[in-house]
């Protein structure tokens, strides 16, 4: 075949040869994902191999009048809620005490990311043993401010708090630092603007900051919400789901339902029903996002 | 020197003198207690060559899994003796107790070739074995082309051996009509009471010999100790905070997890005598019990006892012998006793965890896997682990009647042995076998979290437990 005659095939094909990539990662994500959807519609346990079959959304549908079902999907939103919250606030906060680019700052914003460089299941047994009734330094501390018998994650009372303590500790940082990186590549203009005309400070915070941060914390926020909504190591490494479901949160679930309950279609209809709830979550924020990009450029 | 020491060696297993005359004997040639006993169980190995074919598959390499634990550090202490013996390779991976059984899922269900052989617990089996991940053993034990002639099965606990095989068929007896053997008994443990000798003459109190008297008794540590809280048991959201001290009380006032109606499984926890033993237990946690209760698997347990942080615990035998050596600071004041928690009760009832090894379906050398295992769960081994190690309870009543053995536990465990006596008898798995045992058991375990928080009155909680535990029965064709 001649040269002039393999150009437009190549021409034609190269489009494609240049997706191939793209298209084998697809791939690779869809054919685990498709499994668990699959997984998801079957009578799949594999204590009971004979009694395999394809059942539809009767997993889904046992679910609806499962109680503790809906103790999952209370505690997962309530978790994902509570943790976004407080490290939002407090990295927020952080970001701006760090503004101002000097030594000090520069030094301190390092010093803060140290908690992210811990494995979460190293923070959790760590958080453990200091909050131990017996021995723990936090328990030793809220003794002298009273708290004799505070139990941590070991009362149901306290369990959320705690754990979301923890989370607060690890993930503040990681809020931290997208927010400051994002509140020093914002436009001074504005700013200096304002300084000149004498503009209140927390005018220029909530008329002038805010907005202008609102896409690097709604970014912040989606990360930190999906993985918050997947929370596992944490608290499966504090107290199982425990006590009681007080933290059955939708991973730890699905995790026990998986490897030690071996019921593999309910483990996998847990995790697409986690899947529904993270996309409907990310498209909006994502939708948001793009919204007020949209704004920025004045479309 | 050493010459001697192997002819006298071999006088000892062809039983012409005793190991104490052997030892004596080899100590009037310079050898140390420690060599000799070496240089006797190496001589022993190679008495087991004598009568099988152990070289069979020199040359293979045999990959375990395995849980970190003193029975698998007696086996890694003597494994070259197997090595020379069969001229086999082992490799093994080792993960804690928290990811093991996890882990153990994961590669059976997999249907990977990685493991051939690995440990399990008698309760596992009732997963695995229906699911086609174990081989049944009894073809091999049988086979004298595969098994030695000294192996002896059945010298191995008949109550273990049972409780080791089962037909599949939810709710037959452990060891009935048509069970399979899925699994080898390693090492067990009974459920009895291990207590603070220290604190408990402090006070002047003996052991506790009923529910009651281990309630008062508790109480009576927590308000009188200063820093120590009365009594150690389970607590963690897992099956595990059923099986040990629990289910061997509950088992001894005459309660069931199930019952057989109709053909079909109930629960069988919401009895008037489950309800009151219940609310007596949860009582007991929250009076004397430790603050963090809920997060405590057997290792807080058995460290707290042996940091002399609780007077006494009810719980896995071994722990409490385990813990009154080493570097514990209470190493040497822990004592035993058997207990029954029902006063009526003619003996107690402790229910049996039971380490195991199982033999994978899907291993492709499944011989030489069993030459390992038969080697590791054999007579020789037995007594080199208990005698030398730490490999205890042994499974084998060879072992136990073995005098150096005994002499060694009484010396050192005072009144273990006389525990340990007292709680055979009426010792047995007390759960029902059922594939669905995780998760129903966890749900107990949650259960009894709730009620000790106060989330849920006692009789409230049980019958809420009932009623789940009978749908997730009856959904599953139980």
């Amino acid at each position: 075949m001649s040269a002039a005659a393999k150009r437009p095939f190549m021409r034609l094909a190269l489009p494609y040869i240049l997706s191939l990539p793209a298209l084998l990662v697809c791939i690779g994500i869809l054919i685990p994902f498709g499994t668990a959807v699959y997984y998801s519609m079957q009578r799949y346990n594999l204590a009971f191999p004979m009694g395999r079959g394809f059942i539809w959304f009767e997993n889904y549908q046992a679910f609806l009048t499962d109680p503790a079902f809906w103790n999952t999907i209370r505690v997962s939103l309530l978790y994902t809620f509570l943790t976004v919250t407080f490290e939002l606030l407090l990295g927020l906060g952080v970001a701006l005490l760090l503004q101002r680019r000097t030594l000090m700052n520069n030094v301190l914003s390092i010093m803060l990311m140290l908690p992210l460089m811990i494995a979460p299941a190293i923070a959790a047994l760590m958080w453990k043993l200091m909050t131990n009734p017996n021995f723990g330094i936090l328990s030793y501390l809220v003794g002298l401010a009273g708290l004799e018998d505070f139990k941590w994650a070991s009362d149901p009372g306290t369990a959320l708090f705690t754990v979301v303590l923890v989370d607060v500790w690890v993930y503040t940082p990681f809020m931290m630092i997208l927010l400051l990186a994002g509140l020093r590549a914002l436009p001074r203009q504005p700013f200096e603007a304002a300084e000149l005309d004498g503009v209140p400070s927390s005018f220029v915070f909530f008329r002038i900051t805010l907005p202008m941060l609102t896409p690097y914390i709604l970014t912040a926020v989606l990360f930190r919400m999906l993985e918050s909504i997947q929370q596992f190591d944490i608290i499966y490494a504090m107290t199982q789901g425990g006590p009681g479901d007080t933290l059955m949160v939708f991973q730890v679930q699905a995790y026990l339902e998986r490897y030690q309950y071996t019921n593999v279609g309910r483990s996998a209809a847990l995790l697409m029903v986690l899947w529904a709830i993270t996309f409907i979550l990310s498209n909006i924020f994502v939708k948001q996002w793009l919204r007020l990009r949209e704004r920025a450029r004045g479309v | 020197m050493h010459e001697k020491a192997k002819d006298l060696a071999q006088a000892v297993i062809r039983k012409e003198i005793g190991r104490r005359e052997f030892l004596r004997r080899t100590g009037q040639l310079g050898l140390g207690a420690a060599a000799s006993a070496h240089v006797l169980n190496m001589m022993q190995t190679k008495a087991l060559a004598a009568d099988f074919d152990w070289k069979k598959h020199e040359g293979t390499t045999v990959n375990l899994l395995m849980n970190k634990h003193p029975y698998m550090d007696a086996m890694i202490a003597n494994l070259d003796n197997f090595k020379e013996l069969t001229g086999m390779e082992v490799k093994y991976d080792v993960f804690p107790e928290d990811v093991y059984f996890d882990k153990v899922t994961a590669a059976l269900s997999s249907g990977s070739t990685q493991y051939d052989a690995f440990m399990t617990g008698a309760y596992q089996t009732w997963q695995y074995g229906p699911a086609g991940w174990l081989t049944d053993l009894s073809e091999f034990i049988s086979d004298p082309a595969l098994t030695n002639p000294n192996y002896n099965w059945d010298d191995v606990l008949p109550n273990l051996r049972a409780a080791t095989a089962w037909s599949g068929i939810p709710g037959a007896p452990l060891g009935g009509d048509g069970a399979k053997q899925w699994a080898i008994p390693w090492g067990f443990e009974l459920n009895s009471v291990a207590y603070n000798k220290r604190i408990f003459d402090q006070l002047s109190m003996t052991p506790p010999e009923n529910m009651d008297d281990m309630m008062e008794k508790a109480a009576q540590i927590q308000a009188d100790v200063d820093g120590v809280y009365g009594i150690g048991v389970r607590g963690s959201r897992s099956w595990a905070t059923i099986h040990p001290g629990f289910l061997s009380a509950y088992a001894n006032f005459g309660q069931t997890d199930f019952t057989m109606e109709d053909g079909k499984l109930m629960a069988a926890m919401g009895t008037a005598e489950s309800k009151e033993f219940h609310a007596k237990w949860v009582k007991m946690i929250q009076d004397s019990g430790p603050k963090d209760w809920s997060t405590y698997t057997w290792y807080q347990v058995g460290t707290d006892l042996g940091a002399g942080a609780s007077g006494m615990i009810f719980d896995a035998d071994i722990l409490g012998y385990f813990m009154n050596g080493g570097g514990n600071a209470e190493a040497g004041n822990l004592a035993y006793s058997a207990f029954a928690a029902n006063p009526q009760a003619d003996a107690p009832t402790p229910n049996v965890w039971i380490w195991s090894l199982g033999l994978s379906q899907f291993s492709s050398q499944k011989e030489a896997a069993w030459a390992w295992m038969q080697w590791a769960s054999g007579t020789e081994h037995g007594l080199f682990g208990a005698r030398q190690m730490d490999f205890v309870n042994p499974v084998r009543q060879s072992v136990w009647d073995d005098a150096d053995f005994q002499s060694r536990i009484a010396k050192s465990y005072s009144g273990y042995l006389e525990q340990y006596k007292a709680s055979a008898p009426g010792s047995k798995i007390y759960f029902t076998p059922q594939p669905l045992f995780f998760n129903l058991t966890t749900e107990w375990a949650a259960s009894l979290q709730k009620m000790v928080a106060g989330e849920v009155p006692v009789d409230e909680g049980l019958d809420q437990l009932v009623d789940s535990v009978n749908r997730q029965l009856r959904s599953v064709g139980l």
